[in-house]
């Protein structure tokens, strides 16, 4: 009669209590730092904001207290982002129209595929170390060493597996009936993927791209012995052949340096660039939430 | 007749469309065989590049930890060691805290709502570049834990983990900056498996009277398995190759000790640290330091593409 009733005292009653307070702990200490985390680098990187951050130069580290601003970082970051998003871009979509809407599934595609994956997995610092080696220690590019320019290829390597990923999984997602009808009334194969198939991911395709862009942004470790680091402003087009100041480095650089307004600037840095980055994905989310709803077919 | 003939002559493919189409096609073939040349031209350069130092030192690189450029003496064992032991030590931290999250945000412990921001405010973390976690972890965690070392020096002393007195930056540091960098990774992969597991499999062990968490040991778990070890071992690849916050915290000594409290190094840290200044055969066994780490990955990797293949359960 009572077995009717939930029971209290039963044994996997109370293990079964034990175990979700277990798991409601583990989202708690999960979950509390990580909030902390960003809501201290909002409010202490926020403090230090002001507008002569976004125009001057940051003044070499020494006693002097007024450590100057970070427009040749900012824009450098921008610069670099560009380049390489110019190279992986192209690339990266050309490679996933490939392995999308040409490939069979043969043994091919399926080494790209895995190759993908496994670059997706290559330690950063390697990206950096392997572009080092290429192009700054050969000085192959018109003879500069560190540039803006090699740490734009090596943040490429970085973006490239994204890129692929995205366009691959974003084009397979595309119904093959749009593919059919466009073939049936004599389209060739080119202009059924520029004009039906590519259209109709371009969506999913760009939300990925600009995660990607996003990511490759805060990435430091590619840089350091690549575009290295520079306290000046970038004045023209030949500056890509110098080395180049970004954020990430300097947040890296200044938050090393013992004088506390080199490490202010480090975190007003470190404001923009999570500022910038997370409003980036909050925003390609709520898009893609949005494209979901509203999708057909 | 005639007529239609013509027409079907005017509908003819033009032979410029034709060559473009085939254009159209090879590039996209070349752009996508880029990835291949891409990685393997990153391996044959990192290789090649260590060759120097490989022939000096073999296997022996691996196992000594003098680092000494006065001296021309090199061995990556210190960096090897913090390697593996950062990456390790911290993925035992993150995945009873991952799974358990994960497993709190798909159980209905709460209201959807809530669940689907806890998810996504996660997901979200894993987007902050991992210089800015640095920053907080020299400026907040460090002076935050210096109590709580102490406390693990002045009663666990005796444990050659804990032996050495804390003095600022060490090793520990840095295997919990990692979890706080790997918690998201793991988090995210370990939901997204546990959502996929079918409904069916739940409700059949509700219906033969097991309770909650009965059905989640023995059902759910088993089933998302393999796509939480994957999310396992790719969180496991990006602790090794971790960088920036590592560097950051790690306090960067090559002086060799069992001890967590004591400032370590990793071979990521290595390179950032070394990399720009070295110059003749330093440049060489930093290369072969690289080697070694990106062959660490790609094992990392490579074994968990494999375990997904192997052991995706399907439905």
């Amino acid at each position: 009669m009572n077995s009717l009733y939930y029971q209290k005292r039963l044994s996997r009653n109370i293990g079964d209590k034990l175990f979700t307070s277990l798991s409601v702990i583990c989202a708690l200490i999960a979950i509390l730092p990580l909030i902390f985390l960003v809501t201290y680098i909002l409010i202490k990187g926020g403090s230090q904001i002001t507008p002569e951050l976004f125009t001057l130069e940051p003044n070499p580290p020494g006693d002097d207290l007024d450590a100057g601003g970070i427009n040749p970082a900012l824009i450098g970051t921008l610069i670099i982002t560009t380049i390489a998003s110019i190279i992986a871009i192209p690339v990266g979509v050309g490679g996933g129209i490939y392995l999308a809407e040409y490939s069979k599934g043969g043994a091919f595609s399926r080494f790209i595929r895995f190759g993908v994956n496994v670059l997706a997995g290559v330690p950063s610092i390697i990206a950096g170390v392997f572009i080092y080696a290429l192009i700054v220690s050969t000085k192959i590019l018109f003879g500069s060493m560190y540039s803006g320019l090699a740490g734009g290829m090596a943040l490429s390597i970085l973006m490239l597996p994204t890129v692929i990923k995205t366009t691959d999984e974003g084009l397979k997602l595309v119904p093959n009936e749009l593919r059919y009808a466009s073939l049936g009334v004599g389209a060739s194969m080119y202009t059924t993927i520029l004009k039906v198939t590519l259209p109709s991911a371009f969506r999913s395709i760009a939300t990925g791209v600009v995660l990607g862009i996003a990511r490759a942004a805060g990435e430091t470790a590619p840089l350091i012995f690549t575009a290295l680091f520079s306290y000046y402003y970038i004045t023209g087009f030949g500056d890509l052949f110098y080395e180049m100041g970004s954020l990430a480095v300097l947040i890296y650089n200044f938050a090393l340096e013992p004088y506390d307004a080199q490490n202010k600037l480090a975190w007003a840095a470190s404001f923009i660039l999570v500022l910038s980055i997370l409003s980036v994905n909050i925003f390609s989310r709520i898009l893609a939430a949005f494209t979901e709803k509203t999708k057909r077919v | 007749m005639e007529e239609k003939l013509t027409l079907f002559k005017n509908r003819k493919r033009f032979g410029i469309e034709k060559n473009i189409d085939i254009i159209f096609k090879n590039t996209a073939l070349v752009l996508s065989s880029f990835v291949a040349i891409i990685l393997l031209g990153i391996i044959l350069v990192v290789f090649f590049q260590s060759f120097e130092s490989f022939s000096r030192y073999g296997l022996k690189f691996l196992v000594t930890s003098e680092w000494n450029p006065v001296k021309d003496e090199y061995g990556a064992f210190t960096a090897i060691y913090g390697t593996l032991v950062t990456s390790f030590l911290s993925l035992l931290i993150t995945i009873p805290l991952g799974v358990g999250t994960a497993i709190f945000i798909t159980e209905d412990f709460v209201p959807k709502v809530v669940r689907e921001i806890i998810g996504s405010f996660v997901e979200l973390l894993a987007a902050i570049p991992s210089v800015v976690l640095g920053l907080w972890a020299i400026f907040v965690m460090e002076p935050f834990f210096r109590a709580f070392f102490v406390f693990l020096h002045n009663f666990f002393g005796w444990i050659p983990l804990f032996s050495t007195e804390p003095t600022g930056r060490n090793s520990l540091l840095a295997i919990l900056i990692l979890v706080v960098m790997l918690l998201p990774i793991v988090t995210s992969i370990a939901r997204d498996s546990l959502i996929q597991v079918p409904k069916k499999l739940r409700n059949a062990a509700y219906g033969i009277g097991a309770s909650r968490w009965k059905t989640i040991f023995s059902v759910i778990l088993p089933a998302a398995l393999s796509g939480i070890m994957a999310g396992v071992l790719l969180a496991l690849g990006r602790a090794m190759g971790e960088t920036m916050a590592v560097t950051m915290i790690i306090g960067n000594s090559n002086a060799f000790s069992w001890s967590l409290l004591s400032p370590g190094y990793t071979i990521s840290s290595m390179l950032a640290n070394q990399f720009g200044e070295a110059d003749g055969s330093q440049v060489s066994s930093l290369f072969y330091a690289a080697f070694v780490l990106m062959i660490l990955s790609l094992v990392v990797n490579i074994f968990a593409q494999w375990l997904v293949k192997k052991f995706s359960l399907k439905y």
